[in-house]
């Protein structure tokens, strides 16, 4: 039984990100419309007019894939053939296995089993995220190099540094999460935010460490390498940077590592900072209002709303980047790197030293 | 026991690879292989933690490393040198000790006999944080200190070749 919990817990997180992909590509597409008023993709009616009725979204969300996939595959005649065959391959699969430790929801009851929605219980859940997003940049150096292409190169040499550098803050940032919370757990962290503070307010992470909330979100913003940070594959200067050689299922590969990184970092910023699952004041037996006000609810609804909460919150916050991505312009390199190493580092640090004072003050100075 | 040779073998088989290969880039990404094995076999051993360092640190970091200087550079594949024969020779044999050094040292008493349980907790977080900063405090801030010195010596040659 506990197999097969775990087999379709494992398909659910598994599904639950490559939806979001699809949901974003179409997202990205009309949202970028919305953003400067035009239409944005409206051509796209897979059955030729067989059908009734046009299917909507769904089509751009077929459409776009499938005419990928459909692309004619070319590899640059220089080319290193099979790095540059491997590089999408190693740029992805480290990234799909992240939402393994998120967790989805708090724990389903049915009959007699609990069933923790979260697929791997690892207890050191966050290690394996910064592991796989630090291994994601394998895509960027060999895509860049196996293409032996001038763009291609710029744009991994580019790529690599940017994502070292703000790994580094990155790290800082999380790491000030985790002293808060006291576990390298992410479902753990979660479920500390169902508390109170003063009764009234939920105790999220956002009002423990705002500052963190804000550098884990743009170094996750230079990490997936998107405007304003996206000088690795900066379309004016570079073609396309590291994926300039790339056509059809390989380009899209690494266009779905973009979207999948985006998915990412909202899924961070939703567990550490807004609660995850949590929907404020509802607990396993229904909601429990400030002022002694109860209402109860059915567990396997607490559960639907949480996992619809956790969903709502990720989407809110893939947007929000979709959003800074088509309204901000492109940063200079130094600027870049300034920014990384001149700003975000020192506050992380500054952040990590002030919260361990803080805890160890709470504690009375005693270890 | 089955997965341990089955790692094993991909382990040295990486490891093989990373110092025959003429191609420096695929010799890196051999490396990168052997470490993922690594971290493999400590996740067979439950140190979830020491697993997921090694791939952060070595695998996330140090070789990204090395493949973007050997990218920077260009390096080409690497063309056989003669009259390295002697050193070849001389470095096979030191190979060669140090299996012989391993297999005896692996027969010991002590080491062999280490199959009794771990101690409650054993590569967990908790445990690892606990003796890092009691028992090995001194070493460990010493090596941090280590590291202080080599950060600080790269920005001085950086200075000095832009002035």
């Amino acid at each position: 039984m506990e197999v097969i919990f775990t087999l379709v817990k494992v398909i659910v997180a598994f599904v639950i990100m490559l939806q979001m992909v699809l949901v974003l590509l179409w997202v990205e597409r009309k949202g970028s419309a919305l953003i400067q008023d035009r239409v944005g993709a409206n051509r796209a009616n897979i059955f030729g007019g067989l059908l009734p009725f046009n299917l909507g979204i769904v089509n751009t969300f077929m459409a776009d894939p499938l005419k990928g996939f459909h692309k004619e595959d070319i590899v640059p005649a220089d080319a290193d053939k099979f790095l540059h065959w491997l590089a999408p391959i190693v740029g992805i699969i480290p990234l799909f296995l992240t939402f393994a430790v998120v967790p989805f929801g708090d724990v389903l009851i049915l009959g007699d089993y609990t069933i923790n929605l979260q697929a791997a219980e690892t207890g050191v859940g966050i290690l394996l995220i910064l592991a796989m997003v630090s291994m994601g940049v394998y895509g960027v150096v060999l895509g860049g190099w196996a293409s032996n292409s001038r763009y291609s190169m710029l744009g991994g040499v580019r790529g690599t540094a940017q994502m070292i550098s703000y790994e580094v803050s990155m790290g800082l940032a999380i790491v000030a999460v985790v002293l808060t919370y006291g576990t390298l757990d992410m479902q753990e962290i979660a479920r500390a935010q169902g508390e109170l503070m003063w009764g009234v307010i939920p105790a999220w992470g956002v009002f423990y460490q705002p500052l963190a909330l804000v550098i884990l979100f743009i170094a996750g913003m230079a990490e997936s390498k998107r405007a304003p940070f996206d000088l690795p594959e900066a379309e004016s200067e570079l073609v396309a940077g590291f994926y300039t050689e790339y056509s059809g299922s390989k380009q899209l590969v690494f266009m779905m590592a973009d979207f999948v990184e985006i998915a990412i970092v909202a899924a961070l910023v939703t567990t550490f900072f807004f609660g995850g699952w949590q929907v404020p004041y509802l607990y396993q037996d229904g909601f429990q209002f400030p002022g002694g006000w109860q209402v109860y609810v059915p567990s396997l609804l607490v559960t639907l709303m949480q996992i619809v909460a956790f969903l709502l919150k990720l989407f809110f916050f893939c947007w929000v980047q979709i959003l800074v991505r088509w309204s901000l312009p492109r940063v200079r390199y130094d600027q870049l790197m300034d920014l990384g190493w001149k700003r975000l580092l020192p506050l992380g640090l500054a952040n990590v030293v002030i919260t361990a004072i803080l805890i160890l003050a709470l504690q009375g100075f005693t270890v | 026991m089955v997965l341990f040779w089955i790692l094993a073998v991909l382990t040295i088989a990486g490891a093989l690879t990373t110092v025959l290969h003429r191609n420096p880039v695929y010799s890196a990404l051999a490396l990168v292989f052997t470490l993922f094995q690594v971290a493999i076999i400590f996740l067979a051993l439950d140190a979830f933690l020491v697993a997921f360092l090694q791939v952060i640190v070595y695998a996330g970091a140090i070789v990204v490393l090395f493949l973007f200087v050997i990218m920077l550079l260009a390096v080409e594949p690497e063309e056989p040198l003669a009259g390295q024969l002697p050193l070849r020779i001389s470095a096979g044999i030191l190979c060669l000790l140090l299996v012989i050094e391993l297999a005896t040292l692996s027969t010991l008493p002590g080491i062999s006999n280490m199959a009794e349980p771990m101690p409650e907790g054993f590569g967990q977080t908790a445990a690892v944080a606990r003796q890092l900063f009691s028992a090995y405090m001194l070493p460990f801030e010493l090596t941090s200190v280590l590291l202080l010195v080599a950060v600080v010596g790269a920005v001085v040659m950086a200075r000095r070749k832009a002035s």
